[in-house]
């Protein structure tokens, strides 16, 4: 008989596991409270990364390898990133014989464009709106598989908590949002593919519905989270609706550059203090350089000298934002910015076939902490969540036991958070794990969040002890009180362990390169 | 400046929908989905009655027109809440209510399942490597632009969830599978079902061509889909 494997979540790793489960002949159960057009995945904008080499500049795989690992500062799996740079190539030509839009060039060439933190053209990208072209595909691939009964959705469907048989999965328990109605899901393995845990501070420039409350129910179920502390602010966004609108570093990757006002002129600080890679340095740099220079003056992202050729044929979608939601016409003036919180690289602790310490449950994308360490390159995050959901699905569909529950399920839902101890809790993670941390505003923010309950706030606290053990500044997460890295301590993956009472910090070091 | 939001409420299919209306004293910048979180963010919630009530049932996830979820009628019209400024509304009344040809989940919720079933039942998804043409590359880009909203449903007069009639959300979907797939057999059924689903219902009215909330060149892919699932072209 073949294997059921459940799903949670419909976004670009939720696709890609479901569709390379199918493919290996197991039953995929798809749970997700939205349809898949309304996933975080259709707002990535700039592209994916794949060194397919078409611009005749000597790229390789290798080459996409060493910038991932030197943007994570040392923090992530060398292994499963070797294995997600080499994959690249092949994953974006089978993307495009699903039919995603890529923007070409020449005869038949894929168009690359820059991005941070590599000097190579690297990242493959359709106009503006990578992530809706590459999902409107994965979409289509997986309506075959529903079609022909190997997909089963389960549309309009929360997760509430795993069936759990000690330190073993036998499914989950989901919640229909539409009746209420809890339904019991039994399955040989299940895969998380939740998204980030954006609803820890509620204004980053994610979707609403990534709210971390299932990253949430596991940790509190004890398992681990791992660099929680890890947070990525991207450099430019702006204020908009209550939450943060990303400004593509597509805009940069096409020349749209970073300056700030000094006696009375315009200085292009990025290009001033880093020579060779200037505004497409890596976001932890970048966003810490706007972050500083935000004190003295207003920063702004300058695309006016962008041609209209390039805007209306690779950034279209940007200009239209821009124009919508800031009554800008970015061909004519520059757009006000600042660094606003945008993907978690921490997150569910997995390790290279995206296992957790729990057997029969998988973790793949945001939610998982996986191929990013300490910062993530932009064109990275589309990469990761399809080629993490592929390695999962084969990790479950190869590994995952056929399990009989045999002791009493004990099934006990925790109520849901209140709106006032979320809103609480959002103020503290947002004062305290800015760009820039300290010991003095993480013991009050832990202070604050010890009077919470729930579930998420013990997430967050997880995230602020997590913080204040890394007595030291790597990537993403910077000390004013530790400005220096510390290898000798703290080249490891930090780990929080919730054991029913107490959370506890470990650091566990990072896989050697076999 | 200060606004009155109507907001027509309905715990279930089951119960009766009543009016509720609520002040909001903001910008007139503000997105009526940043209007529908400012009020959901207030504990307690209480309508201009003084009564404290539950949380407004809506929909979202991006908030940047990106990903279809917000779409409601407002002040009468289909439209997305995250990209329908107050200032483009006249006066200073603004209504909200579900779109009406979905059945009703709760408040400003509706099952839009139909939408995603029609895509299934007109088999669009391809057999074989989809054939890129550089010719079509734009209509084809644009076809899986298409949020599944259903804005452009709602306005359609021949349109309902019941009948088999599937709407122009399936000519918009359809022109890229029809465009891209090589597979003869498999486009035949596509032909065969488009035919019956879309094209044997459509009046031509085209009222879905200026709703589109992203501003899809709707009439040109719906040519386009009957061109290639009809005329063989």
């Amino acid at each position: 008989m073949s294997k059921t494997i459940i799903i949670i979540g419909a976004g670009l790793a939720g696709l890609s596991a479901a569709l390379q489960a199918a493919e290996n002949g197991c039953n995929v159960k798809l749970v997700s409270s939205l349809p898949s057009e309304r996933a975080q995945s259709v707002m990535a904008e700039g592209g994916i990364n794949a060194a397919l080499n078409t611009k005749d500049e000597n790229d390789s795989p290798e080459e996409h390898f060493t910038d991932t690992i030197k943007a994570a500062c040392g923090l992530a799996d060398p292994n499963a990133v070797w294995g997600m740079t080499q994959a690249a190539p092949e994953l974006v030509h089978w993307l495009l014989k699903l039919g995603v839009k890529f923007n070409m060039s020449g005869y038949d060439d894929v168009d690359l464009r820059n991005f941070g933190g590599q000097k190579k053209k690297r990242t493959a990208f359709a106009q503006s709106d990578t992530g809706k072209q590459i999902m409107t595909a994965m979409i289509d691939a997986v309506r075959r598989k529903e079609a022909s009964g190997m997909v089963e959705r389960f549309s309009h469907h929360s997760f509430l908590t795993l069936r759990l048989c000690g330190n073993i999965c036998c499914g989950c328990v989901i919640r229909d949002e539409y009746s209420q109605e809890t339904v019991e899901l039994p399955g040989d393995a299940v895969i998380v593919a939740t998204g980030g845990m954006h609803g820890l501070f509620g204004n980053t420039t994610g979707s609403l519905s990534n709210t971390g409350e299932v990253t949430a129910e596991l940790f509190r179920l004890g398992v681990p989270l791992a660099n929680g502390e890890m947070i990525q602010y991207h450099p430019t966004t702006v204020k908009c609706g209550g939450k943060r609108m990303l400004i593509s570093e597509a805009a940069r990757g096409e020349g749209g550059r970073l300056f700030a006002m000094k006696d009375g002129k315009q200085w292009y600080f990025m290009e001033e203090k880093y020579p060779e890679l200037g505004n497409l340095m890596p976001r932890d740099i970048t966003a810490r350089e706007i972050w500083k220079v935000s004190h003295e003056s207003e920063v702004f992202l300058d695309m006016t000298e962008i041609s209209e050729e390039i805007i209306s044929n690779k950034l279209s979608g940007l200009a239209d934002d821009c124009m919508t939601y800031l009554h800008k016409d970015i061909r004519k003036e520059p757009v006000s910015v600042l660094p606003g919180i945008h993907y978690f690289m921490g997150g569910i602790l997995v390790d290279e076939q995206h296992r957790t310490p729990i057997q029969n449950l998988y973790a793949a994308g945001e939610c998982c902490a996986q191929y990013h360490g300490a910062n993530r390159l932009g064109g990275n995050s589309l990469l990761g969540a399809l080629y993490g959901g592929r390695v999962a699905a084969k990790s479950a569909c190869e590994q995952a036991d056929v399990v009989e529950l045999s002791c009493a399920t004990q099934i006990d839902v925790p109520p849901a958070s209140q709106i006032s101890e979320i809103k609480q809790l959002n103020k503290v993670m947002q004062e305290t794990m800015g760009v820039v941390r300290n010991e003095n505003t993480l013991l009050n923010g832990i202070q604050t969040v010890q009077a919470l309950t729930g579930n998420l706030p013990l997430l967050g606290m997880a995230v602020l002890k997590s913080a204040l053990a890394r007595k030291e500044s790597r990537g993403a997460h910077w000390r004013e009180d530790y400005p220096k890295s510390n290898d000798d301590d703290y080249l490891k993956t930090t780990v929080a362990r919730f054991d029913g009472k107490q959370i506890q910090i470990s650091f566990v070091p990072v896989p050697e390169r076999r | 400046m200060v606004y009155k939001i109507r907001i027509r409420r309905q715990e279930s299919q089951k119960s009766d929908s009543y009016w509720q209306e609520f002040e909001y004293d903001g910008s007139k910048n503000s997105s009526v989905a940043t209007v529908l979180k400012e009020l959901n963010s207030r504990t307690p919630l209480k309508d201009n009655s003084g009564n404290i009530v539950t949380p407004i049932s809506w929909e979202c996830s991006c908030m940047v027109r990106k990903c279809g979820a917000c779409a409601m009628l407002i002040n009468e019209r289909p439209r997305l809440a995250c990209s329908t400024f107050l200032h483009t509304l006249k006066g200073s009344t603004i209504t909200l209510e579900p779109l009406s040809k979905f059945p009703l989940v709760r408040d400003l919720i509706v099952d839009r399942s139909n939408l995603f079933e029609n895509l299934k039942k007109l088999n669009l998804w391809l057999e074989s490597e989809a054939y890129m043409s550089s010719r079509t590359h734009e209509p084809r880009y644009q076809s899986a632009r298409c949020l599944m909203c259903g804005c452009c449903l709602e306005v359609c007069p021949n349109f309902s969830a019941n009948r088999t009639f599937a709407g122009t959300v399936a000519a918009v979907n359809a022109f890229r599978i029809l465009n891209e797939e090589q597979e003869s057999t498999h486009l035949n059924e596509i032909s065969a079902e488009y035919k019956k689903k879309f094209f044997e219902g459509c009046g031509k009215s085209l009222s879905c061509h200026d709703i589109c909330p992203i501003g899809l060149p709707v009439e040109e892919l719906l040519v386009r889909s009957n061109a290639a699932a009809v005329w063989g072209k």
